[in-house]
C-alpha cells in the first residue's frame, strides 16, 4: 500500500463530514451549546453575587472547581503519553490516534485553567499574577508551567497539523467552500513536501515531543506541589509530585480509549482504529493503574499507620464520611480497569471502553477526595454553627460550571474535527499494513 | 539656609510634628492638619502643641479642618515601625469565652458578626486533661506560611513582626487560607454587610473591606502606629491577652506591665504547634489554677455561640 493510496482511502472516508455537515452534528451541538450557556448563566450568578453562591466557605476554600482544574490538567497528559512517550519507542499503532491525543492536550490545557479563575475573588485583578509576581509562590510556578505548556503543545499540534492542511489545499476530490481553500492554503505555510521541508518537520516534531514530556512532568509536579508544600494534613506529601504524574497519565490514557471509541463510533473508522488500539492503550492504563493504586496506598498506609493525631482525623473522615467516594476512588476505579484489561477473556473493546469510563470518573472522585476532607480537617477544629461552614456540598453553580467545561470540551473537539480530520493523513503515511490491518 | 528652604523645612516641621496636638489645642473635634496652602494666614493665631511637648502659636488658616488622618498606604505599611518587634502573650488561664476581645475587634474594623479575626475554640489537647478556652488571633508568624505562597505580594511580613494583607493587591486565589495552618484567614464571601466608613484604604486596617479578598486579624497595626494596644487587648475583661515589644522585653495586658522573658520562665509559656515550623509570634501560657470553670464560659452567651462548641463537648466529654 502506497502513500497516497491511504490518503485517498482516508480523504475519501472523510470526504463526507469535511463537505456537509448533518442535522444530528447541529442538534448535539445545540445542546452543548446549551449546557455551556448554563454555566456561563453560573458564572454572572458568581460574579454578581460573589462567591457566597458557591459552596466554597472559609475552611474548604477550594471545592469541584480546583477538582476539575486538576481533573482537565491531568486529561492533558494525553498527549505528552501517546505522541511524547510513543514516540520515543516509535511504535506504529499509535499513529491513528496521535491527532486526537494532541487535540485533548491542547483543549484541556486551555480549558483547565478557567476552573482556577473561578476560584479567584477578583478576577478583575487576575492580570496582577503577571504584573506583581512573586515566583517563591507554587501558583508562579503555576503561571510559569501551564504557559510553557500550552504553548509547547499548541506549536507541536500546528507542527502535525502543516502536512495535512497542505494535503487539503492540493486535494480535488472533496468539494470545499472557497474560503476554506483559502484557510488551509493559508495555515499550509506553504509546504510543499520538498525533502528539506520533511526534514525540518520531522526534526522539530521530534524535539518537540521529548520536550512536551519534559514540559508534562514538570506542570504536573507543580500542580502537586500546590497542595504538597502546604502544612496541611493528607498533602504534606513528598509523595505528591510523582503520584499527581501518574494519576494524570491514568486519566489521560483512560479519556483516550472513551475517545477512540467515539470517534470510531461517529466516523466509523474500525479499520482504522483496531481491537488492538484499545488492548495496547488498555494494557498501558492497566500498568498505569497499578502503579497509581501502588502510590494511593504508600500515601495512605503511611498516614494511618503512623496515626499522627491529625493525619488519624482525615483518614477517620475518610473513612466515614467519605467511605463510598473512597471505596469507589480507590479500590473500584482502580481494581476494575486492572481486572478487565488483565484477563484476557474480558479484553472487548466494549469492556476496555467501560473500564476506561470507571477509571476517569474514579479519578476524578479521588480529586475531590484529596481536595475536601483535608480543607474539612484543620488543626484548629471547626467549631462553628453554620452548616455550610462544617462540611463542604457543591452548589448548581459549581455543578454548572462543571458540565460547561466538559461541553465546551466536546464542542472544541466538534468543530476542530470538523476542520481537520480526527486522524492524521500525514502521519498515516508510511505505515505498513501489516503493522495496521488499514486495507483488508 | 535661604529664605525659602527655611520656610520649606519649617512647613515640614509643622505637618509632622504639630498634627497630633493641634488638634487638642484648638479645639476640633476631628484631627486637625495642616493645610500646606494656607501659608498667607488670617492673622488669629492659635496655640498648638508639639508631640516633643513645645507650645507653639500657628496661623488659624493653616489648620483644615479633616475627618481622618491621610491613610497608611502600601508601600508605608510594609515598613514596619522601627526597633519594634511585637509580641503577643495569651494568658490561658484566664480566659473564659467573654468574647469581649471578638466584639471589640469586629466592631474596629467593621466586620460583620460572623466574621471573626480573632476566634475562640473550646479545646481538650488528651483525654485526661481539662478542657480550656483558646483565643486565637493571628500569628503573625516569623515563617509565615501565608507570605510565602502569595502569587501577588498580596501579604507581607514587616520589620516590627506584623503580617498584613493588601486587600488593593489580594486577587482571593486563597491559596493563603490553605497555607496557614491556623485557619487565622477569613475570605469576604460576599459585600462587606456592615456599613464601611468613608474612609480612605490602609492594609494597617483593612478598612474598608473588599469582596473576594482575604482578610485577617492586623493586631491593630493602626493602634501602633499610635501607641496604643491593640482592641481586643484593651478590651478584655480577664486580662487574657499581653501586648508588646520584644525589644523591651515587655508586655501588658492594660493592667500590669510585666516582663516578657519572666512571664515566659514562670508561667511556661510555649507556642501553639511549634512543630510546624511557622514561628509564631504568639504565645500561650497554660490553662492552670484557674479560678473559674471552663463552663462558665458558656454561661449568657447566644444560642448560636453555645451551638458552635456543641459538637466538641460531646466529642470531648465521651473521651474522658
Amino acid at each position: 500500500m502506497n502513500d497516497i493510496a491511504i490518503q485517498d482511502k482516508l480523504l475519501a472516508k472523510f470526504k463526507p463530514h469535511l463537505e456537509s455537515t448533518t442535522i444530528r452534528w447541529y442538534l448535539v451541538l445545540i445542546i452543548l451549546v446549551a449546557i455551556f450557556g448554563w454555566g456561563i448563566s453560573g458564572l454572572v450568578t458568581q460574579i454578581t453575587g460573589g462567591h457566597i453562591v458557591t459552596g466554597m466557605r472559609d475552611n474548604v476554600v477550594w471545592g469541584v472547581y480546583i477538582v476539575n482544574f486538576i481533573f482537565f490538567m491531568g486529561l492533558s497528559y494525553a498527549g505528552a503519553l501517546v505522541s511524547g512517550v510513543l514516540h520515543l519507542f516509535n511504535s506504529n499503532w499509535r499513529k491513528p490516534i496521535i491527532r486526537m491525543a494532541e487535540l485533548v492536550t491542547v483543549i484541556s490545557l486551555i480549558i483547565g485553567p478557567f476552573f482556577i479563575f473561578f476560584c479567584i475573588g477578583r478576577l478583575d485583578r487576575l492580570h496582577y499574577l503577571f504584573i506583581h509576581p512573586r515566583i517563591q509562590s507554587p501558583i508562579s510556578w503555576d503561571v510559569i508551567g501551564i504557559t510553557t505548556d500550552l504553548i509547547g503543545c499548541f506549536i507541536y499540534l500546528y507542527l502535525s497539523f502543516i502536512e495535512d492542511f497542505a494535503i487539503l489545499r492540493d486535494q480535488t476530490s472533496i468539494n470545499l467552500p472557497k474560503w476554506r481553500q483559502k484557510i488551509y492554503k493559508y495555515l499550509a505555510l506553504g509546504y510543499t513536501g520538498t525533502p528539506r521541508q520533511k526534514k525540518i518537520i520531522h526534526q522539530s516534531r521530534s524535539l518537540m515531543s521529548a520536550m512536551i514530556i519534559a514540559i508534562a512532568i514538570i506542570v504536573y509536579s507543580v500542580l502537586a506541589w500546590i497542595f504538597g508544600v502546604t502544612l496541611q494534613p493528607g498533602w504534606d506529601s513528598t509523595i505528591f509530585g510523582p503520584y499527581f504524574v501518574i494519576a494524570a497519565i491514568f486519566s489521560g490514557s483512560g479519556l483516550m480509549i472513551i475517545l477512540m471509541w467515539l470517534f470510531r463510533r461517529i466516523y466509523h473508522l474500525e479499520e482504522f482504529i483496531t481491537k488492538k488500539h484499545f488492548v495496547n492503550m488498555g494494557v498501558l492504563l492497566m500498568v498505569v493503574a497499578s502503579f497509581y493504586g501502588y502510590f494511593t496506598f504508600c500515601d495512605y498506609l503511611t498516614k494511618w499507620y503512623g496515626s499522627v493525631k491529625i493525619n488519624a482525623e482525615l483518614i477517620d473522615k475518610l473513612f466515614a464520611e467519605f467511605n463510598w467516594m473512597f471505596i469507589f476512588a480507590n479500590y473500584i476505579g482502580i481494581i476494575i480497569p486492572i481486572v478487565i484489561i488483565g484477563i484476557p477473556q474480558f479484553r472487548t473493546i466494549r469492556n476496555i471502553s467501560i473500564g476506561a469510563v470507571i477509571a476517569v470518573v474514579a479519578l476524578w472522585v479521588n480529586r475531590y477526595i484529596i481536595v475536601i476532607p483535608t480543607l474539612e480537617t484543620p488543626f484548629l477544629p471547626i467549631q462553628d454553627s453554620r452548616a455550610d461552614w462544617l462540611s463542604y456540598s457543591p452548589t448548581w453553580v459549581e455543578w454548572s460550571l462543571t458540565a460547561a467545561g466538559i461541553a465546551i470540551f466536546i464542542i472544541m473537539f466538534k468543530l476542530v474535527s470538523k476542520f481537520i480530520p480526527i486522524i492524521s493523513f500525514s502521519e498515516m503515511s508510511g505505515v505498513e499494513d501489516r503493522e495496521l490491518k488499514i486495507l483488508e | 539656609m535661604s529664605e525659602k528652604e527655611k520656610s520649606e523645612s519649617r512647613r515640614k516641621f509643622l505637618k509632622t510634628g504639630i498634627t497630633a496636638g493641634i488638634s487638642a489645642a484648638a479645639g476640633l473635634t476631628g484631627g486637625g492638619v495642616l493645610a500646606s496652602k494656607a501659608m498667607a494666614g488670617t492673622g488669629k493665631k492659635v496655640k498648638a502643641l508639639t508631640t516633643d511637648g513645645k507650645v507653639v502659636e500657628v496661623d488659624e488658616a493653616m489648620i483644615e479642618e479633616k475627618a481622618t488622618k491621610e491613610a497608611i498606604g502600601r508601600t508605608e505599611s510594609m515598613e514596619g515601625l522601627p526597633n519594634r518587634k511585637f509580641v503577643m502573650v495569651v494568658d490561658l488561664a484566664k480566659c473564659k469565652n467573654a468574647r469581649a476581645c471578638v466584639d471589640a475587634c469586629q466592631e474596629g474594623h467593621f466586620l460583620a458578626k460572623d466574621h471573626e479575626w480573632i476566634k475562640i475554640y473550646y479545646m481538650k489537647d488528651a483525654p485526661k486533661t481539662a478542657p480550656y478556652w483558646f483565643p486565637r488571633p493571628c500569628f503573625h508568624c516569623d515563617s509565615p506560611m501565608c507570605v510565602s505562597v502569595c502569587p501577588v505580594g498580596a501579604t507581607y511580613k514587616r520589620s516590627d513582626g506584623i503580617v498584613l494583607v493588601d486587600t488593593d493587591r489580594c486577587i482571593g486565589c486563597k491559596f493563603c487560607m490553605t497555607g496557614c495552618p491556623y485557619s487565622a484567614r477569613v475570605f469576604h464571601w460576599k459585600e462587606p454587610e456592615v456599613e464601611q466608613p468613608d474612609v480612605e484604604y490602609s492594609p494597617e486596617t483593612n478598612v474598608p473591606a473588599v469582596e473576594g479578598t482575604v482578610g485577617k486579624c492586623v493586631w491593630c497595626a493602626d493602634n501602633l502606629r499610635k501607641n496604643k494596644l491593640p482592641r481586643c487587648v484593651s478590651a478584655c475583661p480577664m486580662g487574657v491577652l499581653y501586648f508588646g515589644d520584644m525589644v523591651e522585653d515587655s508586655v501588658t495586658n492594660g493592667e500590669e506591665t510585666v516582663r516578657l522573658s519572666q512571664l515566659l520562665e514562670d508561667r511556661a509559656g510555649y507556642r501553639f504547634k511549634e512543630e510546624l515550623g511557622t514561628n509564631p509570634g504568639v504565645y500561650y501560657l497554660p490553662p492552670s489554677n484557674r479560678s473559674f470553670t471552663v463552663e462558665s464560659g458558656f454561661e449568657g452567651q447566644d444560642e448560636e455561640i453555645q451551638k458552635r462548641y456543641e459538637k466538641h463537648v460531646n466529642k470531648y466529654k465521651s473521651k474522658k
